[in-house]
């Protein structure tokens, strides 16, 4: 099972990558549409390699659209992927 | 209401030859060819046809932010550089951009192929939309370039986007022509773009209207040559900033050459065959409307692209317009036909043979064919004085024009 910690970083990186975005803006605090600087198309594409790269659905519209900082992000999809192993 | 004069202020250029109007330049003028072998087409059956002319690999990451690549297919990639280049030529302004009196008329065959591919290769194994990203749709729909100059430059003008496979610049330079000589638009920024990709070249391919001269590739296509075997699809992507002449004084900018006419006609016989008859009625209609004969002509830029029925159409719809006197030549043995990207990419050419007082040869013709005899092929690149010109642009599908341009001399 993949540790907080790695969800964490495999996160980070996939923020980073996909959004050509420098590793020290990355902060935990840093708001998505504000300080990193995404938009509502990038929302979107941030859902899909989410899912790919955790093997996830993140099919709740409503929790997706409340994330406002990258630690939201981190808890939303550490939520997630707890929840998928305890289906398992 | 009188018509507004309408003049060229701006060229911008991505081609076989990289980025840029210098090197497109550099190319045409050193008689270097643009065409290479693709052996990774070799893979697919029944493509008989490996060759093309790509614009030179380059990182759009340095040119582009990310927020505009991540719409962008390889053509509007190439049409928003071109574009970008096209604009600072002519100097205009982000406030003059933005004013609404500017507008653009871009083209394109369809929207991206590659991205096509892309597309149904994740669409159809699972038939999954799940992967598919946000941009998409504005990679491939069909007036990707058109919309994607305009977010790059901020552009609040009208956004045309004409499609009509290898007259799709062609069509929107005289589509520009036309709302700035109604004074719809103070300027509109013209061209297109197109893609080099398998099934582009498979089009020719399969009317067996492409080449397959692989032992020689740096000297196919040939155009008028009695030896040509067909088309080579080319990539890049054309732009020129047309502005009427009130605008262009007011602004003090340079100007390279008047618009005096644009015939477009279609030919309603074939879908696919080259008609001379309609051939010489856009260019009859082209000096018609610039109040010319054919005798003032100093010079016809051929759409020949290398194909046996389109070269002696064509030469046969020139003598019978302009005589056999009148110097002609084709770019196409030099970039291949660029499609969307060829009538403003040779339109580029074509002005700095005005500026240089030059003409400039068709690549890869070294003997004329006879069925082509009736036209005087030009053989080196030779000082003429040239005012008045002529630029021809056919495409498959029955559309025909010409461009009649003269050179500006304040």
């Amino acid at each position: 099972m993949i540790s907080d910690e790695q969800v964490y970083q495999q996160v980070t990186q996939i923020m980073a990558e996909e959004f050509e975005l420098e590793p020290e803006s990355l902060q935990p605090d840093a708001t998505l549409y504000e300080d990193l600087g995404l938009d509502s198309l990038d929302a979107v594409d941030m859902v899909v390699a989410l899912e790919k790269a955790f093997g996830m659905k993140m099919t709740d519209e409503e929790a997706v659209r409340s994330v406002r900082t990258l630690a939201d992000l981190f808890d939303l999809v550490c939520r997630l992927k707890n929840r998928q192993v305890t289906k398992e | 209401m009188s018509l507004k004069r309408v003049v060229i202020t701006g060229r911008g250029a991505v081609s076989p030859f990289g980025l840029g109007v210098a090197d497109l330049l550099d190319g045409v003028w050193n008689g270097r060819s643009g065409i290479q072998l693709m052996p990774d087409w070799q893979r697919i059956q029944g493509l008989q046809c490996h060759m093309a002319g790509p614009v030179p690999p380059f990182d759009a990451k340095p040119l582009l932010s990310r927020t505009l690549r991540r719409t962008m297919g390889p053509m509007a990639i190439y049409a928003t550089l071109a574009a970008k280049e096209a604009v600072s030529d002519s100097g205009l302004e982000p406030d003059f951009l933005a004013s609404g009196k500017v507008g653009v008329a871009i083209g394109s065959t369809t929207g991206s192929p590659l991205i096509y591919e892309a597309l149904y290769r994740q669409f159809l194994p699972e038939e999954s939309v799940e992967q598919v990203r946000s941009g998409m749709f504005f990679k491939i729909m069909g007036h990707c370039c058109a919309a994607n100059v305009c977010l790059a430059l901020g552009i609040t003008g009208e956004q045309w986007a004409p499609t009509s496979a290898c007259t799709s610049s062609a069509q929107a330079l005289g589509l520009g022509y036309m709302l700035i000589r109604s004074g719809r638009q103070d300027a509109v920024l013209c061209g297109g773009a197109d893609e080099v990709h398998p099934t582009v070249t498979m089009v020719f391919d399969v009317i067996k209207a492409a080449s397959r001269s692989h032992d020689l590739p740096l000297t196919t296509p040939r155009p008028f040559d009695l030896y040509r075997d067909g088309v080579v699809c080319g990539e890049g992507g054309g732009i020129l900033v047309l502005e009427s002449l009130d605008s262009a004084l007011r602004r003090k900018t340079n100007i390279y050459c008047e618009i005096l006419g644009f015939g477009h006609v279609n030919d309603s016989k074939s879908i696919a065959v080259p008609h001379e008859g309609s051939m010489a009625r856009t260019m009859y209609n082209a000096l018609a409307e610039a109040g010319l004969n054919g005798d003032d002509i100093d010079y016809v830029n051929a759409h020949a692209t290398g194909t046996v029925s389109g070269d002696i159409a064509e030469a046969v719809a020139i003598n019978s317009i302009f005589g056999k006197d009148v110097p002609v030549s084709s770019y196409k043995g030099h970039l291949g036909h660029t499609l969307g990207a060829a009538g403003a990419l040779e339109t580029i050419v074509l002005l700095e043979m005005l500026n240089r007082q030059e003409v400039v040869p068709t690549l890869n013709l070294e003997r004329p064919d006879p069925a082509c005899s009736g036209i005087n092929l030009v053989h080196s690149v030779d000082k003429l004085s040239l005012n008045m010109v002529l630029k021809n642009s056919f495409a498959l599908g029955g559309v025909n024009t010409a461009m009649m341009l003269q050179r500006w001399t304040a």
